[in-house]
């Protein structure tokens, strides 16, 4: 930045138009980017019996995408991702049980404004902390929040939940059906307008400056950029898109429990997202999808076997894939055609 | 004696029980902390490890109480070194994120063995006649494993005090932990020191691993269930300080005992409470360096 200052107007223009470039070239779409929508709907004509699960699938990918957002962008690591999960579900969930708001869409978009203020409160408040006591913090929240459902289980049901909810048809016309053909397209369609939209966001200027906090604090500090703000900000967006996941996860499965809000769904879905990739958009699709596929597969033969090999994976990637399975297949290609990924 | 009265010292005297099981537990999790700056959430999954280890010396190889602690802790400990010179050290310089994964995937291993080899129901352990009963002190009974806690406690209290402030290696490990270049620097072998301190401090947790059985139970959930809580123990004390986990053990264990005799449904409400009260005031705990 210093050395733009000095610089002749003439000197500076090709300066800016290469960074203008380089954002651009970064936001054009690749080819490969189609792939994982393609399989998402040749799933649909593939597995028709089997789209409640695929649901299921699409809404972990969506949670998984929105912590990408602010672990894998700007760097915060949370353990506590589940709370706003856990408001947009139970956003939906007493809206449709106690006030008889069953419209769908709608449901979406007040658990996200819902999530989003929860989200915005606690970031103004956790995110000046970092390390261990951050990772306190946010597990607290989450764990504030299901204590404060569980105090209050005349109202939320407690950890029975809140079961057979059921919501009007989308748009008026397509409705609930047995094998979850619609809420599965829903879903997708959902994923995608978010995705975009995350795309977006980490696209732009602000999403550069989140990978500068990530990077170096100190410096994004010393060139003035918001910091404090700029982490407010992504983590309310990503709280706002966790909520919109876990209203879906209440509309898909017609119940809510409390458990939405426990230690283990923050950890799973920051398993999946490791196992993806971080940082890398669609880290949180073959994440979740490879994590989904396994668990539904191995925690039938036996629940015991699954969890001591999720253990043996997470200590693997660590120590031998830390960039997750999309950087292990860059590097198999970079192994084979020699040429090195940006 | 009146009522409140009663009911003040009954929290007193449970709390004090609680908050050793914690201090025991968490005190290693502080320091190896407080050294390394390491996160290490597979700390409950070898207090864990311990507690099963009771229940097999004293059901299976029928040895007492007493010493099957005993050996667990040193057993455990011991385990720890290996682990540690293994794993751990490769990550030593790595971001909290990588050891988060590392440990809390060495916790759901840990999880899967204890269910396979000891099933998912909560173990119970032979206790000696003189731990079974109750101890009456004038005016009411109270469970003589409650009074064997708090004096166990104390007397590791005095033991850890005197080793960390008046011997040589406790010098050594409070210096490491006040600034460890430093401390390297002038000559102290840091990652030997962390070892031992290590061992140790597992060999602590399999200790309050083991005095849990009796007072919360024991199941293979264990080690994340009750994580959360050593992880609190250890924020709101401050890494690497004895007294600051001393502190945060009594404040935390007396204030969950208030709660639930007080507001039974209100449940783990208090101690998250606290939690996020004393961190929001002092983000580094109460004796942390800021």
């Amino acid at each position: 930045m210093g050395a733009s200052e000095t610089m002749t107007p003439a000197a500076r223009e090709p300066t800016r138009e290469r960074a203008a470039n380089y954002l651009l070239e970064r936001h054009r779409f690749g080819w490969a980017e189609a792939l994982p929508w393609l399989i998402a709907i040749a799933a649909f004509f593939v597995f028709p019996d089997r789209m409640t699960f695929g649901s299921q699938v699409l809404v972990m990918v969506m949670f998984a995408l929105s912590l990408d957002l602010i672990l894998g962008y700007a760097g915060i690591v949370t353990l506590g991702h589940a709370a706003f999960f856990g408001v947009g579900a139970y956003t939906v969930g007493l809206a449709a049980a106690r006030l008889q708001w069953t419209e769908p869409i709608s449901g979406l978009f007040a658990a996200a404004i819902a999530a989003g203020i929860v989200g915005f409160i606690s970031g103004w408040f956790l995110l000046r902390y970092r390390g261990l006591t951050l990772l306190m913090l946010t597990l607290a929240t989450a764990i504030l929040l299901q204590e404060t459902g569980n105090l209050r289980s005349d109202i939320s049901g407690g950890y029975d939940g809140l079961p057979g909810l059921t919501f009007k048809p989308l748009l008026g016309i397509f409705d609930y059906d047995l094998y979850g053909h619609t809420y599965y397209l829903y879903a997708l369609a959902a994923l995608a307008v978010v995705f975009f939209f995350v795309r977006r966001v980490v696209y732009s200027p602000f999403g550069q400056a989140l990978t500068g906090i990530r990077e170096n604090v100190r410096r994004m500090h010393a060139i003035g950029s918001p910091v404090h703000w700029r982490l407010v900000t992504v983590y309310t967006i990503a709280a706002a898109i966790a909520g919109v996941a876990g209203a879906l996860f209440t509309q898909t499965n017609a119940y809510v429990t409390l458990t939405v809000f426990d230690f283990d769904n923050s950890a799973k879905v920051m398993v999946m997202l490791i196992l993806g990739g971080t940082g890398r958009l669609y880290g949180a699709f073959v994440g979740a999808a490879v994590y989904m596929v396994l668990e539904d597969y191995f925690s039938k033969l036996s629940p015991t076997f699954w969890q001591f090999g999720i253990g043996l994976v997470l200590v693997l990637t660590v120590l031998f894939a830390p960039r997750g399975l999309l950087g292990l297949f860059e590097k198999v290609g970079e192994y084979f055609t020699g040429r090195k990924h940006s | 004696m009146p009522h409140f009265a009663i009911v003040a010292v009954s929290i007193l005297f449970d709390g004090l029980a609680y908050a050793m099981f914690l201090f025991i537990t968490s005190v290693g999790l502080s320091v190896t902390m407080g050294l390394m700056g390491f996160v290490n959430l597979a700390h409950g999954a070898f207090a864990m490890a311990g507690g099963y280890l009771v229940v097999t010396l004293t059901r299976t190889l029928g040895f007492g109480f007493v010493p099957s602690l005993v050996i667990a802790a040193i057993v455990v400990g011991a385990v720890s070194v290996v682990f540690e010179r293994l794993l751990y050290r490769r990550l030593y310089k790595s971001t909290d994120l990588e050891q988060v994964l590392l440990t809390i995937g060495l916790a759901f291993m840990a999880i899967a063995t204890a269910t396979y080899f000891y099933g998912p129901i909560p173990k119970s352990v032979p206790l000696p006649d003189w731990l079974q009963g109750d101890v009456n002190l004038g005016f009411r009974y109270f469970p003589s494993y409650r009074a064997f806690l708090i004096v166990l406690g104390t007397a590791l209290i005095a033991v850890l005090w005197y080793g960390f402030e008046r011997t040589n290696i406790g010098a050594k490990i409070r210096a490491a932990v006040d600034n460890r270049r430093m401390a390297e620097s002038v000559g102290i072998n840091v990652d030997r020191l962390f070892t031992l301190t290590f061992a140790v401090g597992s060999g602590l947790a399999a200790l309050g691993g083991g005095l849990a059985i009796q007072l919360l139970g024991l199941s293979p959930s264990f080690a994340v269930l009750y994580l959360v809580l050593f992880l609190i123990v250890v924020a709101v004390g401050g890494l690497g300080s004895l007294k600051g986990t001393l502190l945060a053990a009594l404040v935390l264990g007396i204030f969950d005992t208030a709660g639930k005799y007080l507001f039974a449904d209100a449940g783990g409400f208090f101690i998250y409470a606290v939690t996020v009260a004393v961190l929001l005031v002092k983000p580094a705990g109460f004796y942390g360096r800021e």
